[in-house]
């Protein structure tokens, strides 16, 4: 049995904006019957060009049920450009989160808005130059390069997850390898250049004051960089941070995380003791 | 929230008659049915009980049957009983639909060099009779063809398949986990080497299971270790649990007319109306060579898991052959191989009864599931109210 959150439990036994707006402004549907799901939304603006009337129709599992009614509660209200920005990884959020399995429902949610957006425009569907790699689940190159880009995916299992491709017959799996080292490439070159001791006390000291000071303030607290020791990168809490006793899983969870991914992968966060 | 359970083929309850059976063998008379003193020996007195009791069930002899601790472990000890007993021959034949126990089993074998036969079946789930006696080759180790499918129901006609594999002198396996005590099955009566049962699909427990082999069957074992089971099966016996076992197989001996009359009304009648009730639906499955107590019922434009969800809102346990409920991307493999087309794989679901359910629970379940079809259609951009037309390009 899947573990779904209450939310999506909520949103599949009382699904919100089921139907089809009448004279809508903009509709596409995404996904097959052969695919095993299918959504068809439709919108309408009203004068401030701002969604105004949201609704779907979904063919799929309760989790698919979930993402879309999830959906059209998200965008109701939003600008074409505030709705261009949301991900699928908004969508899992508002749910409380999705199975890993379960996360091309997202995916599915986001393609839809992103079609219906661009049928208001008058806008060609399929992007240019986009190429079919799996043929069972008919995903392109493009749709992939997005998801592995987007939820920071490195495996073929991701990527099926996400997308459903390489979920049938698998013969496009080496395809989405190569797309995955591809983009992955492009993703992290600050890791692949080896960085200097200096470049990166630099790029740290930059990250702390751009990213984690600020919300630190916020709170009353601050933090001071110490030292770098290869990849040990000790700190000091100051203010309310230094007698904060939740401020190991501040500097773990948050500081360490933003260091690695902003400088590099391999840094680990300790506390100066005094 | 009262459970209407109509997941059988999935697991059964543990009859009250069978569970008051084991328990004295937890606390009380634990000892080891190997020890040398009385304490342990009435155990192993009870345990030769089971295995008659067992025997008797599949009108085999008591040495024939070697407890294991489920289906999965007999077919393994089987099939790779067969490879290692025949080394020159090096092919295996099965059908596309078997369990996961045989197709991945075969699968892994395939890796190491076997060649893998998997029969295809029709667009009612039977095997062409003629194409199985083709693929038989000299080379031919084994057959392993399941009696029942545990999905649709369909029966093989297994003693016959075993019957032209003995006139070849290739052995026959067959997995009858689903089939037993559903059919009557004669060992005297027909040419199968070896045969799986589960206990647990038969009101006995979860984990044990039996492995019947013909007197005279070249076995070498898959589990080794200790004398027991003569050798054939090392590792201390599941003592509660077998006798748990002995007595299901003798109830499934007396429940067999039950299973066959008012099981199979129950499901009749449940079939009928739900086909009735609720149109642009159908049975997945040949209807006459089926077991009595499955149905396998496709509803076109809705997905499977959908319908599960919102029948356990009621207490209403089944199960699907959808793509969502199997965690992989694509339908069931036994619908696939059958090419029940994409519209009506991914609204299947599978009812399957045992001789507990009541007719008041079938009437439950009529008068639940067809408002949930339609509250599913009436979310589905391919369903249209009124017109069974289907908008797919």
């Amino acid at each position: 049995m899947w573990e779904y959150t209450d939310k999506v439990r909520d949103h599949f036994l009382n699904p919100r904006n089921v139907g089809e707006v009448e004279q809508p402004d903009a509709v596409a549907e995404v996904g097959s019957m052969a695919c095993g799901d299918a959504l068809k939304l439709s919108f309408k603006l009203d004068e401030n060009k701002r969604i105004k009337d949201v609704k779907f129709k979904t063919f799929g599992c309760a989790s698919a049920i979930a993402s879309s009614s999830a959906l059209t509660e998200m965008i109701k209200g939003m600008s074409l450009e505030e709705a261009m920005k949301l991900t699928n990884k908004d969508i899992a959020a508002y749910l409380g989160g999705l199975p890993d399995e379960k996360m091309h429902c997202s995916v599915m949610g986001k393609e839809a808005l992103e079609k219906a957006i661009a049928n208001y425009y008058g806008k060609p569907v399929l992007e240019e130059g986009a190429q079919i790699v799996c043929e069972c689940f008919g995903v392109t190159d493009t749709e992939i390069e997005r998801a592995v880009r987007e939820n920071n995916l490195v495996s073929v299992e991701d990527v099926t997850n996400y997308t459903k491709a390489g979920g049938g017959c698998g013969n496009c799996h080496e395809k989405i390898q190569e797309i995955i080292d591809r983009v992955r490439a492009e993703v992290r070159p600050a890791v692949k250049a080896k960085l200097t001791n200096i470049q990166k006390i630099k790029m740290i000291e930059e990250t702390l004051e751009r990213e984690i000071r600020p919300s630190l303030k916020h709170d009353g607290g601050d933090i001071e960089l110490i030292d770098v020791i290869g990849n040990r990168v000790i700190v000091a809490a100051r203010g309310a941070c230094a007698v904060c006793k939740a401020s190991d899983i501040t500097l773990k969870h948050f500081v360490e995380l933003k260091l690695r991914d902003l400088v590099s992968p391999d840094l680990v966060i300790e506390e100066a003791r005094s | 929230m009262k459970v209407v359970y109509l997941d059988n083929n999935a697991t059964t309850m543990v009859s009250a008659e069978v569970l008051e059976e084991m328990m004295p063998y937890f606390h009380m008379y634990y000892g080891n049915p190997s020890s040398m003193h009385a304490f342990g020996g009435q155990v192993g007195r009870k345990i030769q009980e089971a295995r008659e009791k067992t025997a008797a069930f599949l009108g085999a002899s008591p040495e024939e049957i070697i407890f294991t601790s489920c289906g999965t472990e007999s077919d393994n000890a089987a099939i790779r009983s067969a490879v290692s007993t025949n080394p020159e021959k090096r092919h295996i034949v099965t059908s596309r639909v078997e369990h996961p126990a045989i197709k991945a089993l075969c699968a892994n074998l395939a890796t190491q060099g076997y060649r893998v036969t998997e029969l295809p079946v029709d667009k009612n789930g039977l095997l062409d009779m003629d194409q199985y006696e083709k693929s038989l080759t000299p080379d031919t180790a084994i057959v392993s063809l399941m009696w029942a499918n545990n999905e649709t129901g369909v029966i093989f006609p297994v003693e016959t398949a075993a019957r032209i594999a003995r006139e070849r002198n290739i052995l026959f396996h067959t997995d009858a986990v689903q089939a037993a005590g559903k059919l009557p099955i004669n060992m005297t009566h027909n040419a199968i080497d070896m045969l799986s049962l589960s206990g647990h699909k038969l009101h006995a427990p979860k984990g044990i299971g039996v492995l019947y082999i013909r007197r005279g069957t070249k076995f070498t074992p898959f589990m080794i270790g200790g004398h027991q089971e003569k050798g054939r099966r090392g590792g201390t016996e599941n003592t509660p649990s077998i006798i748990g076992l002995g007595r299901a197989c003798e109830l499934a001996a007396k429940n067999m007319s039950a299973e066959m009359t008012k099981v199979k009304l129950l499901r009749d009648k449940l079939e009928t109306a739900l086909l009735s009730r609720i149109k642009s639906s159908r049975v997945n499955g040949d209807i006459q060579n089926r077991l009595p107590n499955t149905t396998n019922i496709s509803f076109e434009f809705v997905e499977g898991e959908g319908i599960l969800l919102l029948l356990d809102e009621h207490g209403i346990c089944a199960s699907s052959g959808s793509a969502c409920t199997s965690g992989s991307l694509q339908p069931s493999h036994v619908l696939r191989a059958m090419g029940v087309p994409f519209t009506m794989a991914h609204g299947s679901i599978r009812l399957s009864l045992s001789i507990y359910n009541t007719e008041s629970e079938i009437d439950f379940v009529i008068e639940k599931l067809p408002p949930i079809i339609d509250r599913l259609r009436s979310m589905s951009p391919y369903w249209h109210s009124g017109q069974e037309i289907c908008t797919v390009q």
